[in-house]
């Protein structure tokens, strides 16, 4: 191989060194921008973990896996894992592979920018030597690899089903702009390594091309014109790259080193929370995730169209997205990117001012006292069994408690925090923690996941345990507390948002059901359960919307031919009893119902 | 006079020519489904802030028609969300709590 042109420059070449040259300041830019943006402390930590080896090793190995490989992707989806993998990494080694080349063959030419992708134009074949065949197989291999990924994009772009997703972005003019320019990249590339391939050699793609082009063509006028159309394609692919949504393979190199120094987002639109709405590729994987995608009005209601929003800086649907959604956490389950959708709408709703404020600092409650309290929550109020059922098996058990709010006592605070409003949320926590710390409780059981999450999360209980039933009734069987008998009736079990994916808890509910009735599995379950519909998160969701999800969720729970469907939530059950045409039963009144000597009926 | 232990109670007119209903008809532009409210008091029995405030959505509702002060009892509500579980005419209370919250002087 052999430098074939002495200045070792075309200007050709200029498009692409402009359109590089372009995206790189673009992108040092904007990375200043966001860390000067972080908290003070939050760089500190950001930059301390860029000289830890274990955060070293893990962002190579995530900038490897998610950006390249996109492993998340694959197991969620092996089609559009294998589209988007098959074009990341394949471009990716066709730019190392590049390098090598250069350095193999050409190494006095390693300081020009633009060698290893224009390296074909640059060299002649001098003789065969096994190397250089190998280099152009490699080379053909990863460029069929790319354009293998751009025909199912193609493909997922004309009929989204094939790929297995119901519904696909729609784009706007400046993303299809992109989305051309980047399929046209590498069958112009093909081309033009075609048309040179008699000059440069190359392998079992080109040469052929090669043999075909020269036989219809039989001249070589179309080779510096197609070197012309691949350099400027690259140009307009990197010139609109800041501006579309390609703009997340840059931003994924930021977003990975922040994600593990162990960063919260602070601000709905600044430092981390800009990092994660650049990165989002649109690639819609939380649309059909998202409970309210079954009605066509609020698909575009989803965290994609926040990420779109915030980009374009619509304020008013910015608004409207953020006070519609149900917090059910599930976009951010199924987001490989690991964007917090729930989070970035909480903040963006605490911004909304309020000319009233609420006071419960006249509020009476009687001081609960015991080792072990009970809090059921208000919801539970609408659903009174649960709490009955949780003091019944209580009692079986011979645990010593006090139910702090049978007659009724001051809400958790996370209807009042999810609405955003955490000032007047601490005014209920406060309230809340000067009972149970007075009480001299170690043991708080709580029986809504709502407040179940709220205690564990914003109140500070030092010397109290905060468990769900569920975990508690785990434990008193364990201990031999309780005996139960096995029902003939099988149940599907429905993990609410606010304990599945809001508190981790999946196993405990399927271990205590086992034990009293047979247990079948819905097809969406555990982190990836649908949304009853009920949830307080949504601030405008009327009535009718809701039911509409109700009933998408609960056919999910029928696709599991359960005979009744069991929740762990007085909102689920509440909602669920609504519409469902089987019984709905919280797990604690089954758990009584099948605990020894107890004949309580249903 | 004599003390018997219990006194007058208020006129409870409502002189509609001299309310000020400003609020409420606010109120209702904003969310509509405030409108629909038909004083059924399913919203009362469940409320948690009622048995400290007396509180609940439909008072809160009658308040505004009548020009009244109603923060005392708004001031109580915790957004617990109950009364939508039970409103029959489907209104979405808390959406309608948050506005009063928020267009209140
Ligand atoms: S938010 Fe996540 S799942 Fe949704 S489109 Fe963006 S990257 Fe995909
Ligand atoms: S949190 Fe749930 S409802 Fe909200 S956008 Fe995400 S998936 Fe949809
Ligand atoms: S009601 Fe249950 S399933 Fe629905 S949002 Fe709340 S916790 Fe989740
Ligand atoms: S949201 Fe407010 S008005 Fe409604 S039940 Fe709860 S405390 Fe009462
Ligand atoms: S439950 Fe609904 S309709 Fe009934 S009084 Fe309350 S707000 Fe009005």
């Amino acid at each position: 191989m052999i430098d074939r042109i002495p200045s070792g420059f075309n200007p050709f070449v200029i498009p692409f060194l402009f359109g590089m040259a372009f995206v790189l300041g673009y992108c040092l830019f904007g990375a200043v921008r966001i860390l000067l943006q972080l908290p003070r402390e939050d760089r500190k930590k950001l930059y301390l973990s860029l000289i830890t080896p274990t955060t070293i090793y893990k962002n190579i190995r995530d900038i490897f896996c998610d950006c390249l490989l996109h492993v998340r992707l694959w197991k969620r989806n092996p089609v559009l894992g294998y589209m988007h993998s098959s074009i990341a990494f394949g471009w990716f080694m066709l730019i190392v592979l590049g390098h090598v080349e250069v350095l193999l063959f050409v190494p006095h030419r390693i300081n020009l920018f633009y060698y290893p992708i224009f390296f074909n134009y640059f060299v002649a074949e001098a003789n065969q030597t096994l190397r250089g065949a190998f280099m152009f197989f490699l080379m053909d291999l990863f460029l069929l690899l790319v354009m293998s990924g751009i025909a199912i994009a193609m493909i997922k772009r004309v009929r989204s089903r094939i790929v297995g997703m119901r519904k696909t972005t729609r784009h706007s003019l400046i993303n299809l702009i992109g989305m051309y320019s980047l399929w046209a990249i590498f069958p112009l590339r093909l081309l033009a390594e075609c048309f040179t391939a008699h000059i440069s050699g190359g392998s079992f793609l080109t040469i052929p091309g090669n043999w075909v082009f020269r036989s219809i063509l039989g001249n070589d006028l179309n080779l510096l014109p197609t070197w012309w159309a691949y350099s400027i394609v690259l140009c307009i692919f990197m010139c609109v790259l800041p501006f579309s949504r390609y703009m997340h393979i840059p931003a994924e190199m930021m977003l990975i080193p922040l994600r593990n120094a162990g960063l919260k987002v602070r601000d709905s639109r600044k430092g981390f929370a800009r990092v994660q709405v650049m990165s989002c590729p649109n690639c819609g994987v939380c649309l059909d995730a998202c409970p309210m995608s079954v009605s066509r009005a609020d698909v575009r209601d989803c965290t994609v169209y926040l990420m779109r929003q915030m980009r374009a800086g619509n304020e008013r649907r910015i608004k409207e997205i953020s006070e519609k959604c149900l917090l059910c956490g599930k976009c951010e389950a199924v987001c490989q990117e690991g964007v917090e959708g729930p989070k970035l709408r909480l903040l963006e709703r605490a911004k909304t001012e309020y000319r009233l404020s609420p006071d419960y600092s006249d509020i009476y409650v009687a001081a609960p006292s015991g080792k072990v309290l009970y809090f059921s929550g208000c919801m539970s109020q609408l659903t009174p069994s649960v709490g009955r059922s949780v003091e019944s098996v209580m009692r079986k058990a011979g645990v010593d408690f006090d139910w702090m709010d049978r007659e009724g006592g001051i809400c958790c605070g996370r209807p009042m925090f999810t609405a955003g409003r955490l000032e007047e949320a601490r005014g209920m926590v406060r309230r809340n923690e000067e009972l149970i710390l007075a009480s001299g409780a170690d043991t708080l059981v709580v029986s809504c996941p709502i407040c179940f999450k709220m205690f564990r999360e914003e109140y500070s209980l030092p010397g109290v345990r905060v468990v769900h039933y569920l975990e508690y009734f785990d434990e008193l069987i364990a201990e031999g507390r309780l005996t139960l008998e096995k029902s003939e009736l099988c149940y599907v079990y429905h993990d609410p948002c606010e304990l599945g994916r809001g508190s981790g808890i999946y196993d405990q509910p399927r271990r205590l059901l086992g034990r009293a009735a047979a247990i079948a599995e819905a097809p969406k379950a555990r982190a990836e359960s649908v949304c009853c519909g009920g949830s307080l998160g949504s601030l405008t969701l009327d009535f009718a919307r809701r039911e509409k999800m109700t009933r998408a969720s609960l056919e999910n729970l029928y696709a599991s031919h359960a005979d009744a469907i069991a929740t762990a939530c007085p909102l689920c059950l509440a909602t669920f009893g609504r519409y469902s045409d089987r019984p709905v039963r919280d797990v604690a009144e089954i758990i009584d119902q099948q605990t020894k000597g107890n004949n309580i009926e249903l | 006079m004599t003390d018997f232990g219990f006194s007058l109670s208020k006129s409870s007119v409502v002189d509609i020519d001299r309310t000020d209903t400003a609020l409420y008809r606010r109120l209702c532009e904003l969310d509509r489904t405030a409108a629909s409210c038909m004083s059924c008091g399913s919203c009362s029995a469940t409320c948690t802030a009622s048995s400290y405030s007396g509180m609940s959505l439909r008072k809160v509702l009658h308040g505004l028609q009548r020009g009244e002060d109603v923060r005392p009892m708004l001031r109580c509500c915790m957004l617990c969300g109950k009364c939508t579980m039970v409103c029959p005419r489907g209104i979405n209370t808390r959406h309608v709590l948050l506005t009063i919250a928020k267009i209140y002087d």
